[in-house]
């Protein structure tokens, strides 16, 4: 479902596909509801190891992240700090890890490839960035912990299952019809760069 | 005191600072952060700023970590010759590690390379990594403590160039590596840059450029005019905060230097992101201590 509320676009689970078909590049929203957390360890044992993912994410929103979360008697786990880890690391399972669980809505830092973006256009997905870095801003967005599996593979890459509140905000970088935002980008930084080279290759020359 | 109270009590200081460190960004930092925010006019650019802000208050007020990924611990010692617990102080360090995991908390993030096996507890083989320089004749120690996290550390990279290619390729190794993963690295970055004889050397001299206050340059004349180039041409490939466009792309830009055989051109760049975790703890005998990184660091037993 998607609602404006006091001019800011919120997006809650289970999202729909009109909700992400109707996202575009540089589009700036929030989110409620649940997601799951899952990085590299994640990515491997669902593609390369060919494991079945155990959580049904299709409707919910897989972040690139891996919490500080402390456990305790009285209040079970509580979310300490949480951030978007670099979504490029997982570029290589990406578009397979999307056909595979059907996911439409991916959190994380920094752009992604050609392959996710691909996927992003055939599946009818998206990329979205979080402002990494910010990690107690983030986590007092987590509502709940309501599950978690594979936590064999250490606090950071287990799948955490989260319920979240106001998650943002998170600015669309692939839509689903394939505009790749950091791609773009990217293109123009290189361009820039290459003017640099040579305008700092003639100022060294004098003073070298 | 007794010798073994002495230990307890510097591993005990060590941890808190370490802890504090993940929590408060140090005074250099947030000071450029604030130039920066102050400088910028574009709106997207300017509400990450606010987020950082926000997050930096948030995480002094509740004494979390400032960001999720605490990092992998990097030392830095300058020890005098004559302090007294120098024998005991890679000990002491590692012990420090562990408790500051347990009590900020930190993330465990320490993998044992072959076993690949998380330790639980930020410690390992070569971990905290650690780096000697012995003061003759003090009988102070100096600590350099660095979080390293995980995506300013990936775009790390070292090459030992043809003297031919010259300072222009130095610029060049410097800059395709920003524009190729800096908008990964939770920009504006602070870039180190090591200058020396062979990979090695250089990416340490890379690495130790990080320990260096923002806003400082290079003694050497020639070394400090290429840190203003190279801080004017990466803020001009406009990557901005997060990589999504702005006015600033860097905390600075500082270089190390050595010499080199004349034969080769060694060149290692290390990048610190926006949350740059880096402190220093000076020690005097009695383990009185100041750190002018972290001033509102105090020590309570
Ligand atoms: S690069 Fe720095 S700010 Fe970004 S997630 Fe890693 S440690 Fe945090």
């Amino acid at each position: 479902m998607t609602e404006t509320i006091n001019g800011k676009t919120i997006l809650s689970t289970p999202f729909t596909e009109e909700d992400i078909l109707a996202l575009r590049a540089g589009d700036v929203i929030y989110i409620n509801g649940d997601i799951v957390t899952g990085r590299d360890d994640v990515h491997i044992r669902v593609i390369a190891e060919n494991m079945d993912l155990p959580a049904v994410i299709n409707d919910k929103a897989l972040m690139h992240a891996g919490p500080i979360v402390k456990c305790s008697e009285e209040s079970g786990f509580e979310v300490i700090a949480i951030g978007p880890t670099t979504s490029m690391r997982m570029e290589k399972f990406e578009y397979d890890f999307i056909k595979k669980t059907g996911v439409r809505f991916i959190i994380g830092k920094g752009g992604m490839g050609e392959r996710t973006a691909e996927a992003c256009r055939e599946f009818g997905a998206v990329h979205c960035v979080l402002p990494a870095g910010n990690a107690v801003v983030t986590a007092l967005c987590a509502e709940e912990i309501t599950g978690v599996e594979w936590l064999d593979l250490g606090m950071a890459e287990a799948l955490w299952n989260i319920r979240v509140k106001g998650l943002g905000p998170l600015i669309v970088t692939i839509d689903s019809g394939g505009r790749n935002l950091f791609a773009e980008r990217k293109k123009e930084i290189a361009r820039r760069k290459e003017e640099q080279i040579e305008e700092i290759g003639k100022k060294l020359e004098s003073i070298l | 005191m007794t010798r073994k109270e002495r230990i307890q009590m510097m591993t005990d200081i060590m941890a808190s600072f370490i802890g504090y460190t993940a929590v408060h960004l140090p005074d250099d930092v947030i000071s450029k952060l604030r130039e920066l925010r102050d400088s910028e006019e574009d709106p997207a650019a300017l509400s990450i700023y606010d987020m950082m802000f926000e997050n930096m208050r948030l995480a002094s007020e509740l004494g979390r970590p400032s960001c999720q990924d605490t990092g992998f611990v990097q030392l830095r010692i300058e020890c005098g010759s004559r302090f007294p617990l120098i024998d005991e102080l890679e000990e002491i360090l590692r012990c420090a590690v562990i408790t500051a995991t347990n009590n900020t908390p930190l993330r465990p993030n320490v993998v044992e390379t072959f076993d690949e096996i998380n330790t639980g507890n930020n410690t390992g083989t070569g971990a905290p990594s650690i780096s000697w320089k012995i003061v003759p004749g003090w009988d102070g120690c100096g600590i350099y403590t660095y979080l390293a996290g995980g995506g300013c550390s990936l775009p790390g990279h070292a090459a030992v160039l043809m003297p031919g290619e010259g300072y222009k390729g130095v610029v060049r190794f410097v800059l395709d590596r920003i524009a190729e993963y800096g908008t990964n690295a939770c920009p504006p970055l602070y870039v180190g840059v090591g200058i020396a004889n062979s990979v090695d050397t250089a990416a340490m001299l890379s690495k130790e450029a990080l320990f260096r206050p923002l806003g400082s340059h290079s003694p050497n004349e020639k070394a400090a005019e290429m840190e203003r180039m190279l801080e004017d041409a990466i803020n001009t490939m406009g990557i901005g905060p997060q990589g999504m466009g702005g006015k600033a792309s860097v905390l600075g830009v500082s270089i190390q230097h050595a010499a080199r055989h004349t034969a080769t051109l060694g060149v290692g760049v290390s990048f610190g992101c926006w949350t740059h975790r880096r402190g220093h703890i000076v020690f005097e005998r009695d383990l009185s201590f100041v750190t002018e990184t972290h001033p509102g660091f105090t020590f309570v037993q």
